[in-house]
């Protein structure tokens, strides 16, 4: 197969031509840089390489007009990292390489009434606050305890589940994908393990790229979509990005196995053998589908339990902050939703790993108070640089699927960012520039190093030049509590 | 060398060498055990027994991994040291021991969670007289 003859159709948007068993084509969204870095990969050889992860996905049954990779790819495991797949609900499949173990993996953002000065004045308090308010990092516990009975409550219910117990707030939902609730979670398709796991994680952010920011909007692109948004420069926000902790990763872990059995029990051929799936409109295709839809909704109401404690912590130092939600959304999952395919309105599971819906304006899964001006869009960089609010576009719903990219997307292994960086060192440069870092490892902020991930900066004006999602505010870091 | 941890951009490649392939195994286990934990912290006060099985070998050693991460959560575990047995006859059965003690956050330096051991990057290989065996795991 030959990976490195992409077709150049504009400056950002690339093509890999359907060859061999490829039932479409791939389609990438990036710039000579981001391109010229995944030749490398096959050119060197590498055992993992995001070409071709994208070719893989393109061989998949029923997979719909092309295998997307979005401007922040790399390698993953089955698809590449900041990968789309858009499947036939009649013939495609349903693939766990498609959403993986952390499911709906999420960035929430909320909003305050403070401008940046007023971090600046209280960061070490406001730090300390949160960072004592978040139960983080490897092996924490959260306070709220589950019993089997209420797991289930929480995988049927999601943010609802949430806020009925005291955390969060009704008008939450509004700005949550989804509403913080997807319907076709039926806990009988969870193990009891993957439930008992969760008694003790509900509430908890986690470790690696897993975060809490406070950041202010510095920089503002498109003055209409902001005052939609309500932003406005200076302004502070305040997000934070962890997923469905333990439960996701039994789901995951459960359904590996369980699909290894049905893709050869259906006779289907993979290219790699983490892309097991099943047929969609199989009974074992909607299991997953449902236990999928579990572990989305145990990812949003963990986000709500957080956005309480968030809420605790800010009040320790500004007690009139209400931290109204901004908005939610995930990031590793599989969605039904309508799209159109050669001029017709069609049913699709669309799998994002490592990328975000970006509907366009108009969809009524958006919030009225968004709706015009499209969804939202939140990407998460690096506790060193900044990262970005854009808004989904129509151009968007029609060649990704309403997706943009979930973050700046890793440059460098975790192990070489070990060897290249430490972490009391890194903190001291942060400090020095007006950054509060404090975090559950130093191996683990090494390895979070801003070096070792891409530049957001190309990576987002990639999304903003193909189109595919417009850029409408930055936000740069004043504190960061990292898992 | 008894294990090695591989680059792999979004998470990490595990590696494990033995001169059997059941010693690869335990030698995987600890690859994996280390991203997490400080190992030379972790006593070995329990035994905790896991029995897992797959059609094949390289299935096997996912299975065995995933395993030892639900354990480590069910029973609020560090793990550092590991006994496998891997018996064949239509499927591979494994027979393990992992021992440890209580997860301590203070003592075992909690470093990264592995939220599970995948499909990709699973082989078996040799390398200078050694029988290694691989994979990517989710952090």
């Amino acid at each position: 197969m030959d990976l490195l003859n992409l077709k150049r159709i504009t400056d950002y948007e690339w093509e890999l031509p359907k060859q061999e068993d490829m039932r479409v084509p791939g389609m990438i969204y990036g710039n000579t840089e981001i391109i010229e870095h995944l030749k490398e990969d096959v050119r060197l050889g590498k055992d993992w390489n995001a070409l071709k992860q994208i070719a893989n996905v393109a061989c998949m049954p029923g997979i719909q007009k092309c295998s997307i990779a979005l401007s922040d790819v790399h390698p993953g495991y089955g698809f590449p990292i900041g990968g789309v797949g858009a499947f036939d609900s009649e013939e495609g499949v349903i693939t766990m390489g498609g959403i993986g173990f952390d499911i709906n993996c999420s960035v929430t953002a909320l909003k305050t009434s403070l401008k940046e000065e007023d971090i600046r004045k209280n960061a070490k308090p406001l730090l300390n606050s949160l960072f004592k308010i978040v139960p983080a990092g490897l092996g924490s516990t959260g306070k709220v305890r589950l019993n089997f009975h209420q797991i289930d409550e929480v995988l049927t219910g999601g943010a609802e589940w949430a806020v009925e117990n005291g955390y969060g707030e009704e008008k939450d939902l509004e700005f949550i994908e989804e509403n913080g609730r997807v319907k076709e979670a039926d806990p009988e398709n969870v193990s009891e393990k993957a439930k008992q796991r969760q008694f003790k994680q509900m509430g908890t952010l986690g470790s690696g790229n897993h975060y809490v920011e406070v950041q202010y909007v510095a920089e503002i692109y498109d003055q209409e979509a902001a005052e939609i948004y309500g932003l406005k420069e200076k302004d502070v926000v305040v997000s934070f990005h962890c997923g469905s902790r333990a439960l996701g990763h039994q789901i995951g872990t459960d359904y590996l196995k369980k699909l290894a059995e049905v893709t050869k029990k259906y006779g289907i051929k993979i290219k790699d053998r983490e892309l097991v799936c099943a047929p969609i409109n199989s009974e074992e295709g909607q299991r997953y589908f449902s236990a999928v839809c579990c572990g989305v909704n145990c990812a949003f109401a963990n986000h709500e339990v957080l956005t309480h404690l968030i809420r605790k912590g800010f009040k320790e130092v500004f007690p009139d902050e209400k931290l109204p939600k901004f908005y939610s959304i995930g990031h590793n999952t599989c969605k039904k939703e309508y799209h159109e395919v050669d001029g017709k309105k069609k049913l699709l599971y669309v799998h994002r790993k490592g990328s975000t819906r970006a509907f366009g304006p108009g969809r009524e899964e958006i919030p009225k108070k968004y709706r015009k001006i499209g969804q939202p869009v939140l990407v998460g960089g690096t506790m060193g640089t900044c990262s970005f609010i854009l808004r989904g576009t129509e151009k968007g719903m029609n060649v990704t699927f309403g997706s943009a990219i979930h973050g700046a997307g890793r440059a460098m292994s975790r192990k070489k960012a070990k060897h290249q960086y430490r972490g009391d060192k890194l903190l001291k440069e942060l400090e020095n520039r007006g950054i509060h870092v404090r975090g559950h490892s130093m191996a683990g902020i090494a390895e979070e190093a801003p070096g070792a991930y891409k530049d957001i900066i190309n990576v987002v004006e990639c999304m903003d030049k193909s189109g595919i999602a417009k850029k409408v505010a930055m936000l740069k870091p004043i504190i960061n509590v990292k898992g | 060398m008894d294990y090695e941890l591989l680059e792999h951009e979004a998470d990490i490649g595990i590696r494990g060498y033995g001169n059997t392939i059941e010693e690869a195994f335990e030698t995987g286990a600890r690859a994996m055990f280390s991203i997490m934990i400080d190992l030379e912290t972790v006593k070995s006060e329990k035994n905790v027994k896991i029995k897992c099985e797959a059609p094949d070998i390289e299935a096997l050693f996912v299975e065995w991994l995933n395993e030892l991460l639900t354990k480590k959560d069910l029973e609020e575990m560090s793990f550092s040291r590991f006994e496998v047995k891997i018996y064949k006859d239509d499927i591979y059965r494994l027979e393990g021991t992992a021992s440890g003690e209580r997860f301590d956050q203070k003592k075992h330096k909690p470093k990264l969670e592995v939220k599970g051991a995948t499909y990709s990057g699973l082989k078996i290989g040799k390398k200078d007289e050694k029988i290694f065996i691989q994979c990517i795991v989710d952090v």
